[in-house]
């Protein structure tokens, strides 16, 4: 199955990657390829089969509703690529 | 044309819980910004989300009082899109199998009249983080204090015709969630937030229009009016011929304007799968029958028993027990003043007027039930004026003492009922009021009851606003009659 | 020294025969003399090595000694260590320092072992090469111009030089037994869920396995007695007795059941190749085992279904990399899209980028169904297979991968040719099944790895079957130059 530019470019903005024209054709091929890798899942009979989406057919355990953490704002923002009266920073968020 | 108005809710609910959704981070409102968001929060590489018990015990009972049917088997699914306050990148929330299934709530109308109102869902998920948009050099600020906090989401079905029912809609979700104290119903911290969806189709016509979504109203009035705004632009865009678009709107309630938010989701592709780091939560009869036995009386069993426990009538046992927090302030009052209608009366008339006028919770206002009560017990047994009760229940909002019967005393405000006493004080004062005795008994049944007022006066002023009002009057009537 | 196993370190420093720190300091100056051969170092913990070592060698002086006190031992670089800079091969984290220990770093910590510092690997775990590691590719010991396999490469090449007793890894799709195969040692991919993957930087969240590298088995079993068991931080961690996994290594093999899966056995497989997995099997006959042939029909579907699940997880599993709390930011965004979409462009390479974007599409409207639902029906039959071929044997065996060590540069313009490297290791994780890789011969001069596979939670089975054939044989203790 082949992938089309268009695909490739709305794909990249989704996956907030931001691609030149080279790249997109490269991705092109190399995208083309994969999807005719995977393609061959469509030849499996999977009729009666319900999806697996974890290995073992575990269920979930729940937490109880205790606060366990403490502050550690310091630690966590001497990592942080820019910060300010304790907030992140970002470029102007617009809704 | 006579267009029908469609409307379906989805409503964020802010769950009560200790600790968020996926962590152990508090969830207490008003910290430092930051300093509630621990490595799980931030996302942080390798972090992993465990699920609260405490969330699915909230969504559980939720689902039981609701009528609804309980998801067995819930699935987290991850929905995916890029925002500041959202660290992962995408949020865990559920939307094939969610917790709770369809069930109804009941909302009564002012004209007297109920409705049922389906829900076709309810779900768990977290809540994302705040932008601040105060200018930080031309930056906005993150604060992740509130990221994982529990919420679930309620979806209506299209059941409401009208503002007018979304509000009812939204009021008694609102006292159903705090009677069942899994949300402190805090509307100005966004404790709910309600999205609403519209649509318009001719009257008579089945099908339904195309709708939009209003988002992040938070509070009734907003919610009324911005209601009220959508439906007035569909119908100006319909009745010019125009089509409607499918789109997310959002309404400025200050200015009673909303905009389009069409260009962010446009790109929009949320890519939902289920969450690979979390497993399927199971329910048994166990964990649904523990969240039975917390459910506390709900709003309509509560209206139910007032009436039938109190003798309120329809109205008044609707309003009181709507709001867990009132109607446990009305039994108070109820149970130390003994008279159920005064009890009722200044419940939901000096306290609640004063409570709105100054814009206090319940728990903060400086009276207690207990106070009040004594204060009915004191106007039921005619020793204090109605006027007087007003005084001394000033005096106990401003502080200005605290025992009642002291408050009367002190201010003078004991009323004298004594019947010997207020004849002898009629006695004197008729005697200075031959002629105005005279026009009385020359007058019909109707003008005598104007001419009351003006013997009534000069008694008040003679017992220092003191007598029984009641008590003048019979005396009044039997001297001047006889 | 560095060419005893971890069992004999450990009951070196039993006896006082040496020191944790003349030991932490033995393995330091062959990585400083040794490493720039192999890069199989990102980052080399001298100071804090030392510093435990002295603890440890307290500790042990008081008495209060484990099996790992005073042990040296590395990290691959995708486990978070408090305080020690964790890069998962990605410029996106080159300066990332984390503020907290992943479940395994602490438990390693807890049994006093000192870390010698975080290993080389592809960019968060995608490859078979190494060869997509920011911080350069490492080198097969076996080769200066081989690929020591991926992704867990660092920590298998570091192993084979003898710059580490053993080393910690990480498996999606073959990435401890490829790497083991191709350098000549042992590594062991465990059951899903019998080690915790908190703070172990996720790559595809339903494959990801944390487990051990070593020369030898023992060592192997070792490493896993720290690392296994229940952590309440991972919700898709398994809440089950972990046992003594040395306790059982010298058990007979006799009557061992051994299935041959004969899609596994095809004519991808080189003669000399296939030769030599046989010549092992044929020893573990001689120790009593049988062998008969079974079949895994859907086994050819794994790289298929693997290359939709593993990208899809990973597409939202990488998102957090956004510029915003920590990791790379790129300079001066004019706005929040630029923000993201440059951060991203600079902070990832190519393969990442590749299979996030290949993840978003079999994910988006309209594919989902056609991919990704097809992949997880699909991921039950090959389970099914698995799970009906065990019921015949004990476990299984098979060639670990299709060739020796290639050449570097060989399949790096080839995705397609890099993904089915792992044609006989993919299945393995897709069912969630432990699986190890040991030596058990050449071809070329290059090392040759023979994989086990085992039932569910069958480690100790499959520890002491490759235990067992290191008795007789001594492939896993040949040195490369």
């Amino acid at each position: 199955m082949s992938i089309s530019r268009d695909d490739i470019e709305k794909v990249a903005l989704l996956a907030r990657i931001r691609v030149n024209d080279q790249q997109v054709a490269e991705l092109e091929q190399d995208l083309g390829n994969i999807l005719d890798l995977v393609d061959q899942l469509q030849a499996a009979d999977t009729s009666n089969t319900a999806p697996m989406a974890h290995p073992l057919d575990a269920v979930q355990r729940l937490r109880a509703d205790e606060v366990t953490e403490t502050n550690q704002r310091e630690a966590y923002q001497a990592i942080a690529p820019a910060t300010e009266a304790g907030l992140y920073l970002v470029p102007k968020v617009i809704d | 044309m006579q267009w029908d108005v469609v409307i379906g809710l989805e409503i964020h609910v802010q769950l009560a819980t200790n600790s968020k959704i996926f962590s152990g981070s508090s969830t207490a409102y008003g910290a430092e910004p930051n300093t509630q968001a621990n490595a799980v929060d931030l996302a942080m590489p390798g972090t992993l989300p465990v699920p609260n018990e405490g969330a699915f015990r909230d969504a559980v009972m939720f689902g039981l009082a609701i009528d609804a049917e309980i998801g067995r088997r819930s699935v987290f699914e991850r929905k995916n899109y890029f925002y500041p306050d959202l660290p992962k990148g995408y949020q865990t929330t559920q939307l094939e199998q969610p917790i709770v299934g369809p069930g109804h709530v009941e909302i009564d109308l002012p004209d007297g009249s109920s409705k049922t109102i389906r829900i076709h869902h309810a779900h768990l998920e977290e809540d994302a983080g705040k932008s601040l948009h105060e200018d930080f050099h031309g930056m906005s600020g993150i604060d992740l204090n509130r990221a994982g906090t529990p919420l679930i989401e309620v979806v209506t079905e299209p059941d409401m015709r009208s503002a007018e029912e979304a509000v009812a809609f939204a009021k008694k979700l609102h006292s159903l969630v705090t009677s069942l104290g899994i949300c402190d119903g805090d509307m100005s911290q966004g404790s709910m937030r309600f999205d609403v969806n519209i649509s318009l189709r001719p009257k008579g016509q089945e099908a339904f229009g195309t709708r939009t979504e209003t988002k992040n109203l938070n509070s009734f009035r907003f919610m009324e009016q911005a209601i009220a705004h959508e439906v007035e632009r569909q119908m100006d865009i319909l009745e010019d011929g125009g089509e409607i678009i499918q789109e997310t709107r959002l309404y400025n309630g200050d200015r009673d304007e909303s905009r389009s938010m069409r260009s962010k989701e446009e790109a929009n592709d949320y890519r939902y799968f289920p969450c690979p780091d979390l497993l399927p939560v199971e329910i048994d009869d166990s964990f649904i029958d523990d969240c039975r036995s917390r459910l506390p009386e709900l709003p309509d069993a509560r209206k139910a028993r007032f009436k039938e426990q109190y003798g309120l009538n329809d109205y008044d046992a609707g309003l009181l027990s709507g709001d867990a927090r009132l109607a446990a302030f009305f039994e108070e009052v109820a149970e130390h003043g003994k008279d159920a209608k005064l009890a009722a009366n200044w419940t939901l008339g000096e306290f609640s007027g004063r409570l709105n006028a100054e814009d206090k919770a319940i728990n903060d206002a400086p009276i207690s039930g207990a106070q009040l009560g004594n204060l009915i017990v004191r106007i039921a047994d005619d020793s204090v004026s109605s006027a007087g009760a007003k005084k001394v229940f000033e005096a106990l909002w401003s502080g200005d003492g605290d025992n009642v019967d002291a408050i009367i005393e002190a201010k003078g405000l004991k009323q004298v009922s004594d019947t010997g006493e207020l004849e002898k004080l009629v006695d004197d004062v008729l005697a200075g009021m031959a002629d105005q005795i005279q026009q009385y008994r020359e007058a019909d049944d109707k003008k005598r009851k104007k001419l009351m007022g003006g013997f009534m006066g000069p008694l008040m002023k003679a017992s220092k606003g003191q007598g029984n009002p009641k008590l003048f009057t019979e005396i009044l009537k039997k001297k001047l009659e006889d | 020294m560095h060419n005893k196993s971890v069992a004999e370190l450990s009951r070196a420093l039993a006896s006082g025969e040496v020191s944790s720190v003349e030991l932490t300091q033995h393995f330091l100056d062959r990585i400083q003399q040794q490493d720039s051969q192999y890069n199989s170092f990102i980052t080399v913990c001298e100071e804090n090595a030392l510093a435990d070592a002295r603890q440890a060698d307290e500790l042990r002086s008081q008495g209060k000694a484990t099996p790992w006190t005073g042990v040296p031992f590395a990290h691959k670089d995708i486990f978070c260590t408090n305080g020690v800079r964790t890069t998962c091969g990605s410029k996106m984290l080159e300066n990332f320092v984390p503020p907290y220990d992943a479940t395994v770093t602490a438990n390693f910590r807890q049994a006093g072992a000192v870390c010698l510092g975080k290993t080389n690997m592809d960019e968060f775990a995608m490859g078979s090469s190494n060869e997509s590691s920011y911080f350069g590719a490492a080198t097969n010991p076996w080769g200066s111009n081989r690929v020591p396999g991926g992704s867990s490469g660092g920590s298998a090449a570091a192993v084979a030089a003898r710059l580490t007793p053993a080393a910690t890894a990480t498996d999606t799709g073959g990435s401890i037994r490829q790497p083991a195969a191709l350098c000549g040692i042992t590594g062991l991919k465990p059951t899903y869920g019998r080690v915790s993957r908190y703070g172990m930087i996720a790559f595809a969240s339903s494959l990801d396995q944390g487990g051990t590298m070593a020369r030898t088995a023992e060592d192997n079993a070792l490493m896993l007695n720290v690392m296994a068991g229940f952590d309440a931080k991972d919700s898709t961690s398994i809440d089950r007795e972990v046992p003594d996994y040395t306790a059982t290594l010298n058990e007979p093999l006799k009557g061992l059941k051994i299935g041959l899966p004969k899609e596994y056995f095809s004519d991808q497989l080189s003669p000399a190749m296939e030769q030599t997995v046989r010549n092992a099997i044929a020893e573990y006959e001689k120790l009593g085992a049988t062998v008969k042939e079974v079949s895994l029909p859907n086994a050819n579907l794994a790289i298929a279904a693997y290359y939709v699940i593993a990208p899809a997880e990973a597409s939202a599993n990488l998102s957090r990399f956004d510029g915003v709390r920590y990791g790379y930011r790129c300079d001066d965004p004019k706005d929040l899209m630029d923000l993201y979409t440059r951060t991203r462009e600079e902070g990832f390479g190519d393969e990442v980028k590749r299979r996030i974007m290949v993840g978003t599409y079999a994910l988006s409207a309209g594919y989902f169904d056609a991919y990704y639902l097809k992949a997880q029906k699909v991921r039950r039959l090959i389970q099914q297979d698995f799970v009906n071929a065990l019921k015949e044997v004990d476990v299984l065996m098979s060639p670990t991968c299709p060739s020796p060590a290639f050449v570097k540069g060989e399949k790096t313009n080839d995705p397609v040719q890099m993904y089915l490297e792992d044609i006989f290791t993919i299945a393995v994780n897709l069912a969630g099944l432990p699986a190890l890789s040991l030596p058990a011969g050449f071809v070329d001069g290059l090392p040759v790895g023979l994989q086990v596979i085992g039932d569910y939670f069958a480690e100790a089975r499959l520890l002491n079957a490759a235990h067992q054939y290191q008795q007789v044989t001594d492939w896993h203790q040949r040195t490369p130059e």
